[in-house]
């Protein structure tokens, strides 16, 4: 796993968002619409995806999708 | 985990009733167009039935009863059970089972039971009338289950464009050859408040405080004796338990996943159904969905799905289900059931 796939992987689902445009350090808040339903969506994903399960204290300490990135990473080690 | 087998119990039938009324999510003006077709996409909810003022759970249930009784050609008189289930009942007491049991004209030797429980309702409603039946002597029994809107606050975007109204009947009788129900059901009251009504009970007697609307968010505005949800809570609940509660089940009883001809589950949102469809590796055409119509109709969303989607086959075929119920509790369950010929009148509109 490396962040290049997980930003594809959330690129894949997201349609509204425009392929190349999220980099490690950008903020996920501001990169698009952020609101709920993505934030669920966000966790759908990271669960079928890399088995780690996201709660809503995950996305309140985190600004960039690196940052997410990291928390995924260290719950799947646990 | 509670696994348990219940013999000599077969679904002879199932109704269902939505109210006429017709509610569009693209109709839904308390959020921008662009959130509305972003919310419609994801939980799945196109459209759904909402109840019009004065209708009642009960009254759904009441029409899908008597139109099942009559396909049935039951007599009323054999009818000794009568259950139930719902979180929006008519009155806080008495019983409206008892209600129920006095409008269908059923007899007064009929048993009668509130079951005060939602989205994981129908499966654990199930276990209660085939207990009875294989253990209790009890020959034949009806099951009354649903829940209406009136519960969630229209200025409330987490709550409204999702549920939907229905009522449903299922008949349930004594029959030596039916293969046993297999069940696995949970809870965890630590996370009562996921999804609560605060004010109304007794905890929390209603006063004049528990009727201002207050806002919880952007798009959501609601009062305390409306339905509070915590999204985040509900979902990450549902893809922790419910897929292995499922695997639980099938392994327990050594049922191979693939002779699952239908997995029905309670119809959540998209969003979290399909997630927990893709975690199961389940083949899209084994798991129907009725979301698109009638929206998340709590405790009736299983058989309005069977209904809805499964009327021909579940009328003319012998199946393999699992049927799984999850939510406000938090409560959850499933039960593994093989259906063979049972009655399904089409859906009722009243």
């Amino acid at each position: 796993m490396g962040i290049e796939e997980f930003i594809l992987k959330i690129e894949s689902e997201f349609e509204d968002l425009k392929p190349g445009k999220m980099k490690p350090e950008s903020h996920f808040r501001e990169i698009f619409d952020w609101n709920s339903v993505n934030a669920l969506t966000m966790i759908a994903l990271v669960d079928c995806e890399y088995d780690v399960m996201l709660v809503a204290e995950d996305f309140q300490k985190s600004k960039t999708v690196l940052d997410l990135y990291k928390i995924i990473e260290t719950k799947s080690k646990e | 985990m509670a696994f348990f087998s219940i013999p000599n119990t077969r679904i002879a039938g199932i109704s269902t009733c939505v109210p006429k009324n017709v509610v569009a999510n693209k109709d839904y003006k308390w959020i921008s167009a662009k959130e509305r077709e972003l919310l419609i996409r994801k939980i799945g909810v196109v459209e759904k039935r909402i109840v019009t003022k004065g209708m009642t759970a009960s009254d759904l249930c009441f029409e899908s009863g008597k139109k099942l009784i009559e396909e049935l050609k039951w007599n009323k008189e054999d009818i000794e059970l009568i259950i139930f289930v719902s979180q929006s009942r008519d009155y806080l007491l008495p019983a409206t089972a008892c209600i129920l049991q006095d409008k269908l004209g059923l007899p007064k030797t009929c048993l009668a039971i509130d079951v005060n429980l939602g989205c994981s309702g129908f499966v654990y409603g199930m276990s209660i009338i085939a207990n009875y039946i294989a253990h209790c002597g009890i020959k034949k029994a009806l099951m009354l289950i649903g829940d209406v809107t009136p519960l969630a606050s229209y200025r409330d975007k987490t709550s409204y464009p999702l549920f939907g109204d229905a009522g449903a009947a299922t008949a349930f009788e004594y029959d030596e050859k039916a293969a046993p129900m297999h069940f696995n059901l949970q809870s965890d009251g630590s996370g009562f408040k996921a999804i609560i009504i605060p004010d109304g009970g007794m905890r929390n007697y209603p006063t004049k405080k528990s009727f201002e609307y207050k806002s919880y968010g952007k798009g959501i505005i609601r009062n305390k004796l409306q339905i509070a949800l915590d999204g985040y809570a509900v979902f990450n609940f549902s893809l922790r338990e419910v897929a292995p509660n499922v695997r639980a089940l099938l392994e327990k009883f050594d049922v191979p996943i693939d002779s699952i001809d239908f997995f029905l589950f309670h119809q959540a949102n998209l969003l979290i159904n399909e997630s927990v469809r893709k975690k199961m590796k389940l083949d899209p055409e084994k798991v129907p969905y009725s979301l698109n119509r009638f929206g998340n109709t709590s405790s009736a969303s299983i058989p309005t799905t069977i209904v809805s989607e499964l009327r021909k086959k579940v009328s003319t075929e012998k199946l393999k289900m699992i049927l799984c119920g999850f939510g406000v509790g938090l409560s959850w369950g499933s039960v593994y059931v093989q259906t063979d010929n049972i009655c399904c009148p089409e859906i009722i509109e009243l």
